[in-house]
């Protein structure tokens, strides 16, 4: 059976849920091999064997950090060169998509991007216009190279001892041209990661200002979900754009989403449309975001959202 | 300096749209507009322009008739010249052959800095700068929140959400810039009638010297197997807040399971 590369998504070693779920995908089109580029593998080796990684191949070159995304490319063709793999899957961020781009052109395959599902068959499932329609798509010349969103499958245990292979990597001069000159870390905020959390609770317009989003938080924290914002709110300074959903922010699909003072513009809705649940609280009973909720208060958050949290508080205990 | 902005005409995302029956966007469904997430790359040229006190901006564009609406709203905002690549045989490509047919007219206009947008708000896909920055052989700085250009380099800051990242490259370069890199200029009325006087030359996939046979739907690397109208959200229960809202919310919450 062919190998299937998944490109390992995981910060200093520590694998994200997203590579499980491709390591799932990779199982249904063949042999899941892992491609681990960067530092921390001694902290990823157990999860990507958990999750059958029949190997790992590995690149710790200074190269993969030091420079933006085009070294990880030279890294991960280096690996397909040796695998000869029957698909590549990447977790469908900014910097996995733009690998995958790179990838599709200098290997000449097909590439298919933000999937939320592959098939035995390799069929890719994608969501277009905002969500509002469902795409089965295939690459048909090359290698498919295939990015998937979070949360696009439940991960399966099938524990492997993964062989290591190191690999060694000749970096071309197009890679190394754009230097990182500067790091500035942010914040953790200690929350489930935006686009695999099972729950997210979002604030727009109607939270007013920064201080605002305290309540939001609280919500957020008493069940566990991770916060988002709508495209007003980042604009306008109150959160970091990093945790905006919408089109040009994060596209999460979590089990529960709950919008508060959004009024759900098709901008805002293009990124949370897919949610299996959602909850909504505007004083505006006109607003959008109704048309979607399956439950909706139409009141003030700041009575309503403070209310619920005490409530959940209360229910357990 | 020469700057070339690649913009593209898409349907407006305010619009019901739709695909045709031979699988690609419809686009007479709904009205066509310049891609929203394009207007910033503009606003980055004009201001580099602006700021180096020298340059000249040439908006690029492929697609159908229409798509030169896209040229003329740019124009409108500033810049010098456009061009259109035109040709029945580029209908349906994907991003693969779309990134050639850009990548040929790009070489023909040897600019020192392209800027696209983040994606285009039909597509979405947010590949094609990287495909150009391959095809090319040139600096790919992407997802840029600012940008500066100077003495030569260019500067960008990458916002993830691990870290802020700065990141520095020589010309010539390719970024492309996110809404984050700040809102675009309204065309004045002087600048919408400035540009109807400005050069917009139409090239065909001859003028680049690209087969017709390598690019378009036939030639596509990936084909769509099913397109399925996401059935509507059953509309759900909508309560007025009589002072226990947050308690009923509560108990939808726990019939959920999620409490």
């Amino acid at each position: 059976m062919a190998e299937v590369l998944v490109l390992v998504d995981h910060l200093d070693g520590s694998v994200r849920k997203t590579t499980t779920e491709l390591l799932t995908i990779a199982r249904r089109l063949g042999e899941p091999s892992a491609v681990f580029l960067g530092a921390g593998l001694d902290n990823a080796l157990e999860t990507l064997g958990r999750f059958g990684a029949e190997k790992v191949y590995v690149v710790a070159d200074a190269e993969i950090d030091g420079y933006l995304i085009a070294t990880k490319t030279d890294a991960l063709l280096t690996v397909v060169a040796q695998a000869s793999p029957s698909a590549i899957l990447i977790t469908s961020t900014s910097e996995g998509k733009e690998i995958a781009a790179r990838a599709s052109i200098r290997l000449g395959s097909g590439i298919i991007t933000d999937a939320s599902d592959v098939d035995e068959n390799g069929i890719a499932t994608q969501s277009a216009f905002a969500a509002s329609y469902i795409i089965g798509s295939k690459v048909t010349h090359g290698t498919p190279i295939i990015t998937v969103k979070p949360n696009a499958t439940a991960p399966i245990e099938n524990l492997t001892t993964p062989a290591v292979v190191q690999v060694s990597v000749e970096y071309g001069a197009l890679s190394t041209s754009a230097r990182i000159t500067d790091v500035a870390p942010r914040a953790k905020s200690g929350r489930p990661d935006l686009t695999e959390a099972a729950i997210v609770v979002s604030g727009g317009r109607g939270v007013g200002g920064a201080e605002g989003f305290t309540v939001i938080e609280a919500l957020a924290d008493a069940l566990g979900a991770a916060v988002g914002a709508s495209r007003a709110a980042a604009d306008a300074g109150w959160y970091p754009h990093a945790f905006q959903v919408g089109q040009t922010g994060k596209t999460v699909s979590p089990q529960l989403y709950i919008a508060n003072g959004i009024s759900g513009a098709i901008q805002h809705r293009a990124g949370m449309q897919t949610s299996k649940t959602i909850v909504a609280v505007n004083k505006d009973s006109e607003a959008p975001i109704f048309e979607l909720a399956d439950f909706g208060v139409v009141g003030d958050l700041f009575a309503v959202v403070p209310q619920l949290t005490e409530e959940i508080g209360k229910r357990k205990g | 300096m020469k700057i070339v902005v690649l913009v593209k005409h898409v349907p407006d995302a305010a619009g019901d749209r739709s695909f045709a029956a031979d699988t690609t966007t419809d686009r007479a469904a709904v009205d066509g507009r310049l891609s929203e997430l394009d207007e910033y790359a503009v606003e980055q040229a004009l201001q580099v322009v602006e700021k180096s006190g020298e340059g000249e901006i040439t908006y690029l564009t492929m697609g159908p008739e229409a798509a030169s609406e896209a040229l003329r709203k740019a124009l409108s905002m500033g810049g010098d010249a456009g061009v259109h690549v035109v040709d029945e045989a580029i209908h349906g490509s994907d991003a693969i052959a779309t990134s050639l047919v850009l990548a040929a007219a790009i070489s023909k206009l040897e600019p020192d800095l392209v800027i696209c947008g983040m994606a285009s708000t039909d597509g979405t896909m947010s590949v094609v700068p990287a495909m150009l920055s391959e095809r090319l052989g040139i600096t790919g700085l992407t997802l840029a929140a600012s940008v500066a250009i100077e003495g030569g380099q260019v500067t960008i800051r990458r916002d993830s959400d691990e870290a802020s990242t700065t990141i520095t490259a020589s010309l010539p370069a390719l970024v492309s810039v996110t809404d984050q890199t700040g809102e675009a200029r309204y065309p004045s009325f002087k600048g919408i009638m400035a540009a109807k006087k400005k050069p917009v030359e139409t090239w065909s996939l001859a003028d680049l010297g690209i087969e017709p046979a390598v690019v378009g739907l036939g030639a596509a690397w990936s084909v769509v197997d099913s397109i399925v109208k996401r059935p509507p959200r059953q509309a759900g229960t909508v309560i007025p807040d009589g002072g226990d809202g947050g308690v009923q919310l509560a108990d939808f919450l726990s019939s959920g399971k999620f409490i």
